[in-house]
């Protein structure tokens, strides 16, 4: 186990270099550049932002530069948005805002995704199953930018329970329309997958022999099929817990949470190029760890699989 | 030479009153509340003044930071770091005599020294400003060979001759020179604190300024706070005691923060000024900009289309635009039709008469029908051209009704919406047909517009090249009243038409009506903390 | 985005039973298929809406970018949906003919959907078969390349397309369909290690069938069933990521626009409607929206059922 770790975050290394050398390609390659504005810079005045963040220099020398920073002192760079700050401090302020609402969702969405799922597997055809069905769908076909302002519409403005946005350290008040928007969109997702899964499991050999020694149906679940059943779940969590935690852009605009979803969009129509490669990064690098996450607990759940 | 001086110190005493405060009225009882809670579009980016490129920073560091003028609400200039100064008979040296009671928030003077400071940092290579270029527009010396990196900084126009007198010498004679003081470009900044701290200066609890507030909190994306500075000197008239600035990237979300009480003021949501103006005017209000919004006609020999080098094809094109629809139809805010570049808000600046403003616009069609088919151009040929605008959802309503409008008199206008980076490169590069663009003035003088068209400015993007006009607007910089110049400048464009002018920009805003002293009349949108307050309810 | 992913869990059940069992599958499968109402409803419902898509604005009195100048800057007063003035669904605030819009809305999110899917499917079977069948250090590297590229943002990717080669139907259509074909290629490449070794495949690499023909002839073919239940779970997914490019300003040119632009610009009016109401313009184009995904998913789900005969 401990060969097949160390082996899966060798292999993460070149992974990371290929995503920075080809992230760097193609953001140059797009038209534009981080300091275009209105009216057309005098020639000086563009050279000095050149000299300055090293956009003077050949490509693969900035990105040489870029890796060695990173490298040796952990540094992605200074921002060329953000004039004073550094891509640092744009995650290390962003990232925490997109963690703790990302995790909350995932613990929403998961818990009620595998409990929706459940059920309409148990009730499978049946009135129930096609309303779990259904609700689950709904919510995952509303864009979030409809749920968004709907969700501002009926706490703030209507109940006037909850602040139409910021943030406030997390402060729970703030953490509520966040969290259910980004959750109902992977509800349903969650509750599809749950329910094939445990419809496959359900009709299993194993299943059929336990229900034939006559236990109680509710115990036959619990027992036997609960435990296979999540297993497929689990390697979609993997980049699904990726994915939420990073944020979203339409939640970090509506709910103006300062978190590091909307960094995503505004880098790359910004041209700012080291906080776009950050970011990239950043996700890319979470990506290969949850994923190696995930292999690592089927080896624990699931004795069968040997690394 | 001596009288001349006095004189101009006499002007500038009686010009500029005392610095702004918060004028509260005897027989106004001031709330409890004294906290102010104002909108930000976007993300504050950086409150450093020499590197401050949007609204939204200026917004904030206007509140951190004192230069040597600020604006009321009409525009006009008060003394805030200054106290008087002199200008020289050829208008080329100007001697600033500081306010000696002016602090940093960390208890140090302010000094003639800073204010040099911040300047050579402005056009300090290793600074590397996008702003820059705003010192070569004030004219003052040298600003050009040390951006270049070509004369050493000590080379700038701007000396410390002692610690409370700053002197700048200019190449040109700009009328206009104080008013471009209160940019925040060119606000002092503390020294110090930047050589201790480095990029971290402006963080908060750590940001020396010299402003009536200063820097508590901030989390880009979400807000900053800024309290009360006790150093200020004129802190004993600051009312309000803090404020916060919250972004919210959508004016429909920020409107309904407004609703909630989150937000004291915010800017109105499209569409909804006429009803909001109807059913709460205390709240509404409108008013002018100093913005105009236009379209760009590719005039380039290479890269331009040969339709838009005819005159009567780019005439035509701007008769048969409606900007009455436009303004009362689309934008419902109470912007102003556009026949001129430069918006009648504008200090001292009179709309000069333009033929084709005064015509109805079936008129207008007609003379587009006809200019159109004397250039060869009819419903079986029509023209055909492409417009460039950027993504937002404003610019693509107008660019809809637009081509809308082209249709009636026969012209095929294809839209193209990009992103902005794009947009700017290909603006820039001259390789378009027409462009969405808008300018919004640096100060407040019609030269701030009208110099966008001559022929050697970086912002001529359309290739407009008539010498009459660089006379007009070379001769203007040294004349006492150049309205004369400005008003044959406009008369030409409207002639040569190598711009649309489609409307001059209005902020609508509401406003909670317990807060007093907002300057809503001001052309720029720039207002001070220090000078608003809140009344009992 | 991480869609694929679920595919991949979904599938692995189907192409375990699909795969050897020939033309009876695809009558056993349609058998099923019918008896499942939910699904059978749901190609009604997609049935509908594309007749809708293809001959709406044939019907609309107005077409999707005249502007009516008499509703034009008074749409929540004079823009409501009315028989009379022939805006059935209602107009925008610039005064244009929703009903025409939506259905030419509906076209375009229908289009990205079919031609991106298939471009990801394409891309994807042709790929994972490759990988597959080849195996060995090709295999390897083939996956690698799958991996690194699933670790890049799928709409930072879009976005620089989308600026790089300008705004075109085109552009999104493959830029959707090309970010997509990950998850595809990874369930082909397995199902396709699984059919290598069948003995009608090793009889015709002995008669010396080249590589290119029994992948194209031989393994292809005998993916279908997966491919098809992909098919139809991925199109949803499409006209998802196209409503989120609308929502950025990124989406298809004006006068044209896509189900996801319609919604975008009508979901302002939910914080609007106390001031004035205009809430049609989003609960059209909205419902078209969610009947299509509605309907796309449960055929999906119907035809995975239907191809799974252990599942009863």
């Amino acid at each position: 186990m401990f060969s097949f770790i160390t082996r899966r975050l060798l292999v993460a290394v070149p992974t990371l270099l290929i995503l920075i050398v080809l992230s760097a390609v193609l953001m140059h390659a797009a038209p534009g550049g981080p300091f275009n504005s209105e009216r057309k810079l005098p020639a000086e005045v563009v050279a000095n932002l050149q000299a300055k963040y090293g956009l003077d220099q050949p490509l693969w020398w900035q990105i040489w530069t870029y890796i060695r920073d990173l490298v040796l002192h952990f540094d992605f760079g200074p921002s060329f948005k953000y004039k004073d700050r550094t891509v640092n401090d744009i995650i290390a302020q962003g990232f925490p805002v997109t963690l703790i609402y990302g995790f909350w969702s995932f613990i929403i969405a998961t818990i009620l995704g595998i409990a929706a799922g459940i059920v309409a597997a148990i009730r499978h055809n049946t009135a129930t199953d096609y309303a779990v069905l259904s609700v689950a769908i709904i919510g995952a076909a509303l864009p979030g930018f409809v749920i968004a302002p709907i969700l501002v519409l009926f706490f703030t403005l209507q109940m006037g329970w909850l602040p139409g946005g910021g943030w406030e350290n997390a402060e729970w008040r703030y953490l509520v329309m966040p969290v259910i928007a980004l959750s109902t969109g992977y509800i349903a997702s969650i509750a599809r997958l749950m329910r094939s899964s445990m419809l496959e499991t359900l009709n299993s050999n194993f299943v059929r022999t336990a229900r034939a020694k006559g236990l109680p149906e509710w115990k036959v679940i619990v027992r036997h099929v609960m435990k296979p059943a999540l297993l497929p779940i689990l390697s979609y969590l993997g980049p699904v817990f990726v994915g939420m935690i990073t944020g979203s852009v339409v939640i970090d605009m509506y709910f103006s949470t300062g978190g590091i979803g909307k960094s995503f969009v505004d880098s790359a129509l910004n041209r700012d190029y080291s906080v776009m490669l950050g970011v990239t990064l950043l996700v890319g690098a979470l990506t290969i760890l949850f994923n190696l996450i995930v292999d690592v607990l089927y080896a624990f759940i699931d004795p069968k699989i040997r690394y | 030479m001596k009288k001349q001086l006095l004189l101009s110190t006499i002007l500038s005493l009686t010009l500029a009153s005392g610095a702004f405060a918060a004028m509260v009225d005897p027989a106004e009882t001031l709330g409890e509340n004294q906290t102010f809670a104002f909108w930000l579009l976007d993300s504050i980016t950086t409150l450093d003044p020499q590197l401050i490129e949007s609204v939204e920073d200026s917004d904030v560091a206007r509140q951190l930071f004192e230069g040597l003028y600020t604006e009321d609400g009409n525009g006009d200039l008060v003394d805030a770091g200054a106290v008087g100064f002199t200008v020289s008979e050829d208008k080329l040296t100007y001697t600033f005599t500081l306010r000696p009671e002016a602090k940093w928030s960390n208890g140090d003077p302010v000094t003639a020294n800073d204010y040099v400071y911040a300047w050579q940092r402005l056009v300090d290579p290793a600074t590397a400003s996008s702003y820059a270029w705003y010192m070569e527009l004030m004219q003052v010396a040298n600003a050009t060979a040390v951006t270049a990196g070509e004369k050493p900084l000590t080379d700038l126009g701007v000396k410390a001759i002692d610690d409370l007198t700053l002197e700048v010498t200019l190449i040109t004679p700009i009328p206009y020179f104080r008013k471009m003081l209160v940019h925040a470009s060119v606000l002092p900044v503390h020294k110090a604190s930047i050589d201790a701290n480095g990029a971290k200066w402006t963080d908060p609890g750590v940001l020396v300024g010299n402003g009536a507030y200063t820097l508590t909190e901030l989390k880009p994306g979400e807000k900053a706070v800024v309290t009360r500075n006790k150093m200020y000197w004129n802190d004993a008239a600051t009312v309000m005691e803090s404020g916060s600035f919250l972004t919210v990237n959508d004016e429909n979300i920020a409107f309904t923060r407004y609703e909630a009480g989150e937000l004291d003021t915010v800017g109105i949501p499209t569409g909804m000024y006429p009803e909001l103006s109807k059913s709460r005017p205390e709240e509404a209000s409108s008013a002018p900009r100093a913005c105009t919004y236009y379209y760009l006609l590719n005039m380039d020999a290479e890269k331009g289309p040969e339709a838009l080098r005819n005159v009567n094809v780019r005439k035509a094109l701007s008769f048969a635009v409606d900007r009455d629809i436009l303004v009362e139809k689309v934008l419902q805010s109470g912007q102003i039709p556009a026949y001129t570049l430069t918006p009648g808000a504008m200090a001292g600046f009179t709309v000069p008469a333009v033929d084709y403003a005064g015509m109805t616009q079936e008129a207008r069609v007609e003379e587009a029908k006809k200019l159109l088919s004397e250039a060869g151009f009819t419903p079986e040929n029509p023209l055909k051209l492409t417009l460039n605008y950027n993504t937002s959802e404003g610019h693509k309503s107008i660019a809809v009704a637009i081509q809308q409008f082209y249709k009636a008199v026969g012209v095929e206008l294809t839209l193209n919406n990009m992103e902005w980076q794009v947009h700017s490169d290909i603006m820039h590069e001259r390789t378009y047909e027409m462009a969405r663009s808008a300018w919004c003035g640096d100060y407040n003088e019609a030269s701030t517009f009208l110099d966008l068209f001559t022929s050697s400015s970086g912002f001529n993007d359309v290739a407009y090249k008539n010498e009459a006009y660089d006379k007009l607007m070379a001769d203007s910089k040294t004349m006492e009243d150049p309205q004369a110049n400005y008003t044959q400048a406009e008369q030409i464009l409207a002639a040569d038409m190598p711009i649309i002018p489609i409307y001059h920009y209005t902020s609508s805003r509401m406003l909670k009506t317990d807060v007093h002293g907002y300057p809503k009349n001001n052309v720029f949108g720039t207002w001070y903390l220090k000078e608003l307050y809140r009344v009992a309810q | 985005m991480v869609t694929a992913d679920l595919r991949a869990g979904d599938l692995s059940r189907i192409t375990d039973n699909a795969e050897i069992k020939g033309r009876s599958l695809w009558a056993d499968a349609r058998a099923r298929f019918v008896l499942n109402k939910a699904a059978v409803a749901s190609v009604f419902v997609l049935i509908f809406v594309a007749f809708f898509s293809i001959f709406g604005e044939a019907v609309a009195p107005w077409t999707n970018e005249e502007i009516d100048f008499n509703v034009i800057g008074s749409a929540d007063t004079k823009g409501m949906p009315s028989i009379e003035t022939g805006h059935y669904f209602g107009t925008d605030d610039l005064g244009r003919d929703l009903f025409a819009r939506t259905a030419q809305g509906t076209r375009i999110s229908l289009m990205v959907g079919f031609v991106g899917t298939f471009i990801a499917v394409v891309v994807g079977t042709v790929y994972g078969a490759v990988s597959g069948y080849v195996g060995g250090r090709t295999d390897a590297v083939l996956m690698r390349i799958v991996d690194i590229l699933s670790a890049i943002p799928f709409m930072f990717v879009l976005i620089l397309l989308l600026v790089m080669f300008g705004r075109s139907m085109f552009m999104i259509f493959v830029g959707i369909g090309m970010l997509s074909w990950l998850g595809m290629a990874r369930i082909v490449r397995g199902q396709t290690m699984s059919l290598k070794h069948k003995e009608y495949i090793e009889a015709a690499r002995a008669s010396g069938v080249s590589t290119w023909k029994i992948i194209l002839r031989h393994i292809v073919p005998n993916l279908m069933g997966v491919v098809v239940v992909y098919t139809t779970l991925l199109i949803p997914d499409m006209i998802m990521a196209e409503s989120f490019i609308s929502f950025l300003g990124l989406g298809v040119q004006e006068p044209l626009t896509s189900l996801g632009a319609l919604i975008s610009e009508g979901s302002k009016s939910i914080l609007q409607s106390s001031i004035q109401p205009t809430l049609w313009q989003l609960y059209f184009p909205l419902i078209l929206f969610v009947a299509t995904l509605y309907a796309f998913y449960f055929v999906g789900d119907g035809l995975r059922d239907a191809l799974d005969p252990k599942d009863r």
